[in-house]
């Protein structure tokens, strides 16, 4: 039955309105770029809000694997340095 | 990461993403269900198509029509979330045509009037987002994302049905009788689309225990009841239901007892309409095979110039 071989996929990005950030909505299979920004317009832009799409090639994308979360991530909660509250400013001053 | 360790993951209400740790039985019961969804969205265009052409206004036409497109994105959506298991789309659609997978007992019923497009929404797409809302909140990532964007869209298609069925109740008597015996017809269908009672369901424990179904097919049930018993009363529609009555002490619409033979028959295949519907979805395959040759000839011609 599969006469020729699957699309490939892509995934989609969604920006919702003007200036917003893109959104990773779902992906398609399309034959090449011009019919996946079709195909996901007609799968994922049925309904406002829609300002603009991107489609990536899913295999472009690059992913940080679920085993490798805490080695990755979990250094960041003990920078406190990174946050305002950690820096000390005069009594009364407002501000900064 | 061991089955002990999944199931605290699952515990602690965190969400299940395609390239984590799951095991194998979570992952061919989440294959199972999510390619059943997909594929009852996509037969469910069938018996809706039937009566694009024969809608009786332009409302009722762009409105069908636009239902329809939806349940092809629903099913593309659908298709996309199953795939992040390790299947792929073709695998999926090849076992929808061969026959070999399931889909909705629903569509195996024919829709012999457009009062049953109305009933069809109200009840049939009542019932789903029902499920579909549970959905919302299960345990693996891209199925909860898919269902989130559904039911955004499927309460239109809920409301057109109640509309349509509305419309013909409060019209001429014989269009009053077509609702009703649109109802008639979908109403026990409507009731088997939560599955088999708590007590009968063999994949009930499983999928409950790893989070993604949040409540059972009886309480779903109960709440889809609820529901709908007010909106046909306020419509002067009856249910063919002799067991139906309100349970004073619980506050619940209590339906009969459910034909659950003729469930399994019609679910099994032996539906009025269900060689139609593999049918009709093989010859739109075979018939589109020339589009999707041309695409990736197009794409081939285009990559050879590039080079």
């Amino acid at each position: 039955m599969s006469e020729t071989a699957e699309w490939p996929l892509w995934e989609v990005f969604v920006q919702a309105k003007e200036g917003a950030a893109h959104q990773h909505a779902g992906s398609v299979r399309a034959a090449d770029r011009e019919l996946a920004l079709q195909h996901a317009r007609d799968t994922y832009a049925r309904r406002p809000p829609v300002f603009s799409l991107w489609v990536v090639p899913s295999e472009a994308i690059v992913a940080s694997a679920g085993r490798d979360r805490e080695e990755l991530f979990d250094p960041a909660d003990d920078k406190v340095y990174r946050h305002p509250q950690f820096y000390r400013v005069p009594r009364g001053v407002r501000g900064p | 990461m061991d089955d002990t360790q999944f199931e605290a993951r699952i515990e602690a209400g965190e969400s299940i993403e395609p390239k984590d740790w799951m095991p194998e039985r979570y992952r061919k019961q989440l294959i199972r269900m999510m390619s059943q969804h997909a594929h009852s969205e996509v037969v469910g265009m069938l018996p809706e198509g039937n009566w694009i052409t024969r809608a009786p206004s332009l409302r009722r036409k762009i409105g069908l029509l636009s239902k329809v497109q939806d349940e092809g994105g629903h099913g593309l959506y659908l298709y996309a979330a199953t795939e992040t298991l390790g299947v792929s789309r073709d695998e999926l659609i090849e076992a929808l045509l061969d026959g070999s997978a399931k889909y909705s007992a629903m569509f195996n019923y024919p829709t012999p009037s457009w009062a049953d497009i109305g009933a069809i929404g109200w009840l049939i797409d009542g019932a789903a987002i029902v499920n579909q809302t549970m959905l919302t909140d299960c345990s693996y990532g891209p199925y909860k994302r898919a269902m989130i964007r559904i039911c955004k869209e499927e309460n239109a298609h809920q409301r057109q049905g109640y509309e349509i069925v509305t419309t013909l109740a409060r019209g001429t008597e014989t269009q009053r009788r077509m609702a009703q015996e649109a109802v008639d017809r979908w109403y026990w269908p409507a009731l088997t689309l939560f599955g088999p009672h708590d007590a009968d369901s063999k994949n009930s424990d499983e999928l409950t225990r790893w989070g993604i179904k949040r409540k059972s097919n009886d309480e779903l049930r109960q709440w889809f009841m609820n529901r709908v018993v007010p909106q046909a009363k306020a419509i002067g529609i009856e249910f063919p239901d002799p067991g139906l009555h309100y349970d004073e002490t619980s506050g619940d619409w209590r339906h009969g007892p459910i034909d659950w033979d003729e469930f399994r028959r019609v679910l099994a295949g032996s539906g009025p309409c269900n060689r139609d519907r593999i049918e009709a979805r093989r010859s739109a395959h075979e018939d589109g095979a020339w589009v999707r040759e041309a695409a990736a000839a197009y794409e081939a011609k285009r990559r050879e110039r590039a080079a």
